[in-house]
């Protein structure tokens, strides 16, 4: 998860037209109501603004608004996007000692950071595998921000807490807070910075990406990161849930319109041009970081004291390499979609696929998968099965598109 | 056309998801919806493809209503000209950004033409599904077959009445 979002909708998710063919019609109650369904506080403002909602991680998100998922996605790059990903689950740590706890929990060096810098990480097992992917940021020495997916959120937040008790048990000093009072929404594109300096007095020209500020934002205290999930500049804010609709009601007025809803559909199309993994697709429980290709992620600190979960068998991996890389896709044909096969040129099998779709901003199909080390090198030729037919494809590097990460010069 | 979720990311969707429901497909429609267009002079399926019989040639492709169910589609998969079609069973595919759907053929016969055009834009589909976007013409085998699919006001409907159960 980059910038705090991940679905597994891009994959999974469709809108049924009719059942099979085979079987007779019937009526189906499946529109889970308000009690089945969890809604952000954006859920009616979704709806006024013709928002498709489908069922996601226990959540009624909108998948897409009027416009096409397409033209959302250009517009994402061209203009920007309003992203409400309140479904995502912020927490705060803190107290004397929330560094080193959270340090046997993930990869990331946490004590090196700058205050008010951030990074994504990955919370890893005991096998070296992803629980999950996180943004965190050191706020202070006693104060870590972190968001974590929603898919993933009774899994973490109860792995989380079997380790604070331990860790509290033998004397340390952490706590935690479940910012549930607040959602975030994530806005992002070339318009994300000149909109968002009209609606707080913070120069955000100092604010670059992975950094971290409260401040003020159309009145409301938020907490701001310079993150996201599309490869674009934009940020994640996380807003009280009570001025949640103002502020995104104020971001599209001040936008002129340029700025548009964006929904999961857009969001899933623009991680997968930016090559960022997607939880429970790209990235699993039995897949490394290493594996994963997030080797820059772990500290070099940590790379050679470990002291996280799974450390034995990650620190092997980078010494030795890891026996699966997680590698770019073109191809030609219908687009490759999650298990999809990869074969090399002479039919063997050499991997899979673990998203994939068609790119409306390069308008090709683009794929991101696993295959064994040695095949892995950018350029090398695929061939890659869509409904039992192999098509023609190659490795590439990621990302797809461009990254525009606001950084130093 | 059936929307079929490819088994592999039915997994996905059922393993990550948090929602009690079985069914991982259907999200809210509002009502409104409702009003694709309905030629008159052609004959419909239960699964959205329409026919136009025109003396020895019947031209198929898939209604407003499914394009605008399936979104922008970026891929189509044919038949070769000379193939075989049967009614009721798979053709081709249809694909959009985020899903894969089969399309049936409402009748049986010889594909004696293909849409060529759609290879390089498959939006036809979407912006002109009973014209530019029609998917092949075939020969039938069968013109009782024909007396078995819908009317435009019957297929309206349907529609309706699927989208209402949804």
């Amino acid at each position: 998860m980059r910038g705090g979002s991940l679905w597994q909708l891009g994959q999974s998710i469709t809108r049924r037209l009719a059942q099979s063919d085979k079987k007779p019609l019937s009526p189906r109650r499946y529109f889970a109501s308000g009690a089945d369904l969890k809604k952000t506080a954006l859920y009616d403002f979704h709806v006024a603004h013709g928002g498709k909602m489908v069922p996601f991680a226990g959540w009624s998100m909108p998948i897409q608004y009027k416009d096409s998922i397409i033209d959302s996605t250009v517009n994402c790059r061209v203009n920007g996007s309003l992203f409400d990903v309140a479904h995502m689950c912020g927490l705060s740590l803190k107290g004397k000692d929330c560094v080193p706890f959270l340090e046997t929990l993930v990869v990331a060096d946490v004590a090196g950071l700058a205050p008010g810098t951030g990074s994504l990480t990955v919370f890893t097992n005991e096998k070296g595998g992803a629980i999950d992917d996180s943004v965190i940021t050191k706020v202070t020495d006693e104060h870590i921000y972190l968001v974590v997916n929603a898919g993933c959120r009774d899994k973490d937040l109860a792995h989380i807490e079997e380790h604070m008790k331990a860790f509290k048990s033998k004397g340390g000093d952490v706590s935690w807070h479940i910012h549930d009072e607040r959602s975030l929404l994530a806005l992002q594109g070339p318009l994300a910075a000149p909109v968002l300096q009209h609606l707080t007095k913070e120069d955000l020209s100092k604010l670059y990406f992975g950094q971290f500020q409260i401040l003020d934002i159309n009145g409301s205290t938020c907490f701001l990161t310079r993150t996201g999930y599309t490869g674009e500049d934009g940020f994640e804010i996380s807003v009280p849930s009570e001025h949640a609709v103002d502020l995104a009601k104020a971001i599209l007025e001040k936008s002129e319109g340029k700025v548009r809803l964006t929904g999961l559909g857009a969001r899933d199309s623009l991680r997968l041009e930016a090559g960022l993994c997607l939880y429970g697709n790209d990235m699993e429980q039995h897949i490394t970081p290493v594996e994963a290709g997030l080797t820059w992620a772990i500290g070099k600190r940590r790379r050679a004291d470990g002291g996280f979960l799974g450390a034995d068998v990650i620190l092997k991996q980078l010494q030795d390499g890891p026996t699966i890389r997680r590698v770019g896709f073109f191809s030609s044909g219908p687009p490759a979609r999650s298990h999809s096969e990869v074969h090399d040129e002479n039919g063997n099998k050499i991997g899979e696929i673990t998203s994939g779709g068609f790119s409306p901003n390069l308008k090709k199909n683009v794929a991101m998968g696993y295959v064994k080390s040695g095949q892995h090198k950018n350029g090398t030729k695929v061939k890659i099965l869509v409904r039992g037919k192999p098509y023609e494809g190659n490795i590439t590097k990621m990302p797809f598109v461009a990254t525009k990460y606001y950084k130093p010069s | 056309m059936a929307l079929r979720m490819w088994a592999s990311s039915t997994a996905n969707a059922l393993k990550l998801s948090s929602s009690a429901s079985k069914s991982h497909l259907l999200p809210a429609f509002s009502i409104s919806r409702c009003f694709s267009s309905v030629l008159e002079g052609l004959k419909y399926a239960t699964s959205h493809e329409w026919v136009k019989h025109d003396g020895s040639v019947a031209t198929i492709g898939i209604t407003d209503h499914a394009q605008d169910h399936l979104g922008e589609v970026v891929f189509v998969e044919l038949p070769e000209e000379k193939s075989a079609v049967s009614k009721e069973k798979n053709f081709g595919a249809v694909e959009s950004v985020k899903a894969t759907s089969e399309i049936l053929s409402p009748i049986s016969g010889e594909v004696i033409e293909v849409n060529t055009k759609l290879t390089d834009s498959p939006g036809l589909i979407n912006s002109s599904p009973y014209e530019d976007g029609w998917m092949i013409k075939v020969k039938p085998s069968n013109p009782a077959e024909l007396e078995t699919l819908m009317g435009p006001k019957e297929y309206t409907k349907f529609c309706e009445e699927e989208d209402a159960a949804h």
